[in-house]
């Protein structure tokens, strides 16, 4: 650890995931530090997902290590609240409960900032089911700042949303992780999103990194800077090229937002790539909570 | 041109020569249809009112013999007649007592084991076998042994409700506990949450509405084990006005006690969904999106 705040929060050596016959993730060595944006691209069903879920606690590896600073949390593709209960409530899930004597209700405070910090302030007592899919994804999002994580999981929370959402989105994502400064790792299918949020970008082919490059682009990066600086075009080139789709010879790469949103996803956004989340921790005939 | 399309609108046909012309038309409606609340009211009780009209025409005509389907006008003077001495107040509340404790025990029961057995493993494997033969025994069969141990008083009959009750109580919190989104408990254990604090603040809110259908389930089987409990050894109560029409043959007496058992299902009924509303106001917030 350095003194600087730039310490590691994520370290991961040697690591190798098999589901049966299949191996999933083949000796993968990272390190992402604190503040810094990690994106990891890669055809469906290449593990990404499977990386993710390791690092959350969600699997066991097979072989090597995987060590994480202790406060990690995730947003995942879908906003996964309990519809149950209000949005306070989900956001607020978990932490401590006021003890008496103590400053009454700071858990409560939190949320309500949290919920602010994401642009839902004074919709604290809104049910889920009444929240629009780009709304619940950013109570989703606050569910996971109020936290105050030192690693940040993101399992492609933009991906279920629409594209102008999804810009927005990204753009607040940003925002908080800036401000917020956690390691964050995201797993996407988009690789304009990779090189638009990223300070390093992944390939994952074949259970290893096949590329691994730093992206240095000035930021704040607006939807429309990142989509036309030189460089990141040549990095989204060069990324799409690694993931089997190059463009026509002679032709410029259109940026996304110019062309209709799902065209330049590798994979339709899915979970099929993560082979595990049907065989999660909870076996089908096993209790909810044991 | 609406006037070009056929009214039908289970069948939108087109004239050939309308197509041909590129004509619009608004779409189908495919939505579903309101009915204002009165209209709506009104349908559902014109069965049941048409049912007692040709009832009361059926006994009135003499097509119907009175010892076998006495009239209506019969069984309203054996309702006053009962009505007027109290022991209709007096059986009904008696029998609402036994019902309402036998039906809180066991569900009460029913509620703990369902939970525990959805919510963990070992419960699972230590609660679920053993419910699932005795939810395979009618529980009418238990009625010889309960006596023998109970007697006839009244801990048989709350016992025989309890036990009838639980049943689909345990059955459909069992169900509903591992109906929740294994996503979203997953998420919860995320983010920290274990044990009962998982399962009251994420599993048992989102498993309510199964819970709520149990109580349901299990109220109107209590009322079953009621007519049970209360042929033997009872001096009041619904169950033993029904004994006492059978033993002196009063026709209008056993329609009563079929109307009053009918009531008091619709009722029960009304305050569930009374009950569903007030705990579960994230439901009906939407429509389906």
């Amino acid at each position: 650890m350095t003194r600087d705040g730039h310490e590691v929060a994520v370290r991961v050596r040697g690591l190798r995931k098999a589901f049966g016959a299949k191996t999933v993730l083949d000796g993968i060595d990272l390190e992402v530090r604190r503040g810094e944006f990690f994106a990891l691209l890669g055809p469906s069903g290449t593990g990404k997902t499977t990386l993710l879920r390791l690092l959350a606690g969600l699997e066991r590896p097979d072989a090597g290590t995987v060590l994480t600073a202790p406060r990690v949390t995730t947003v995942y593709q879908e906003p996964r609240l309990v519809v149950a209960r209000r949005v306070l409530a989900n956001v607020t899930l978990g932490l401590p409960r006021p003890t008496r004597g103590s400053s009454r209700g700071s858990s409560r405070d939190r949320g309500v900032r949290a919920l602010a910090e994401v642009g839902l302030g004074g919709r604290e007592r809104a049910w889920p089911a009444t929240l629009s899919g780009g709304e619940a994804q950013r109570v989703a999002l606050a569910r996971a700042l109020v936290r105050d994580p030192q690693v940040l999981l993101l399992d492609e929370p933009f991906a279920a949303l629409d594209a102008l959402t999804r810009l927005q989105a990204q753009d607040l994502v940003a925002e908080l992780c800036a401000r917020h400064r956690p390691a964050v790792v995201l797993v996407t299918h988009d690789v304009d999103e990779a090189v638009r949020l990223a300070d390093r970008v992944a390939v994952l082919d074949g259970g290893a990194f096949v590329v691994d490059r730093a992206i240095e682009l000035p930021r704040p990066r607006g939807a429309s800077s990142a989509a036309s600086d030189p460089a990141a075009l040549e990095h989204r080139r060069e990324l799409l090229a690694r993931l089997g789709v190059s463009p026509p010879s002679g032709q410029a790469v259109v940026p996304s937002d110019q062309v209709a949103p799902p065209s330049d996803q590798v994979a339709p956004p899915s979970d099929r790539d993560d082979p595990p989340s049907d065989r999660a921790d909870l076996p089908a005939d096993r209790g909810v909570i044991a | 041109m609406t006037a070009e399309i056929a009214s039908d609108a289970g069948a939108v046909t087109r004239r050939p020569a309308a197509e041909a012309a590129g004509e619009l038309r608004p779409p189908p409606w495919l939505g579903q249809r309101r009915r204002r609340p009165a209209v709506s009211l009104a349908l559902r009780l014109s069965v049941p009112l048409a049912l007692l009209v040709a009832w009361w025409w059926a006994a009135g005509s003499g097509r119907i013999p009175p010892d076998v389907l006495t009239g209506p006008g019969a069984v309203l003077s054996a309702l006053r007649e009962l009505a007027s001495t109290g022991q209709l107040a007096d059986y009904v509340l008696a029998s609402a007592r036994r019902a309402a404790l036998g039906v809180l025990v066991g569900c009460g029961a029913g509620l703990v084991l369902g939970a525990a057995a959805g919510l963990s493993a070992l419960g699972e494997e230590l609660i679920d076998l053993t419910l699932q033969m005795k939810r395979a025994v009618p529980f009418l069969a238990l009625v010889p042994l309960f006596i023998s141990w109970f007697g006839v008083g009244e801990t048989f009959k709350v016992a025989l409700i309890a036990v009838a009750a639980s049943a689909p109580m345990y059955a459909y919190v069992y169900l509903g506990v591992r109906g929740v989104d294994r996503k979203v408990v997953e998420a919860a254990r995320g983010f920290g949450l274990r044990g009962a604090r998982l399962a009251v603040s994420v599993v048992l809110p989102s498993a309510l509405p199964s819970v709520l259908m149990a109580l349901r389930i299990s109220l109107a089987v209590s009322l079953t084990g009621l007519i049970a409990a209360e042929q033997l050894g009872a001096t009041e109560g619904i169950g033993y006005l029904v004994t006492l029409a059978q033993q002196y043959y009063r026709n209008d007496y056993m329609v009563l006690c079929i109307l009053i058992y009918a009531l008091l299902g619709l009722l029960i009924d009304l305050a569930i969904r009374g009950v569903e509303r007030l705990a579960t106001p994230w439901r009906g917030q939407v429509t389906a999106r």
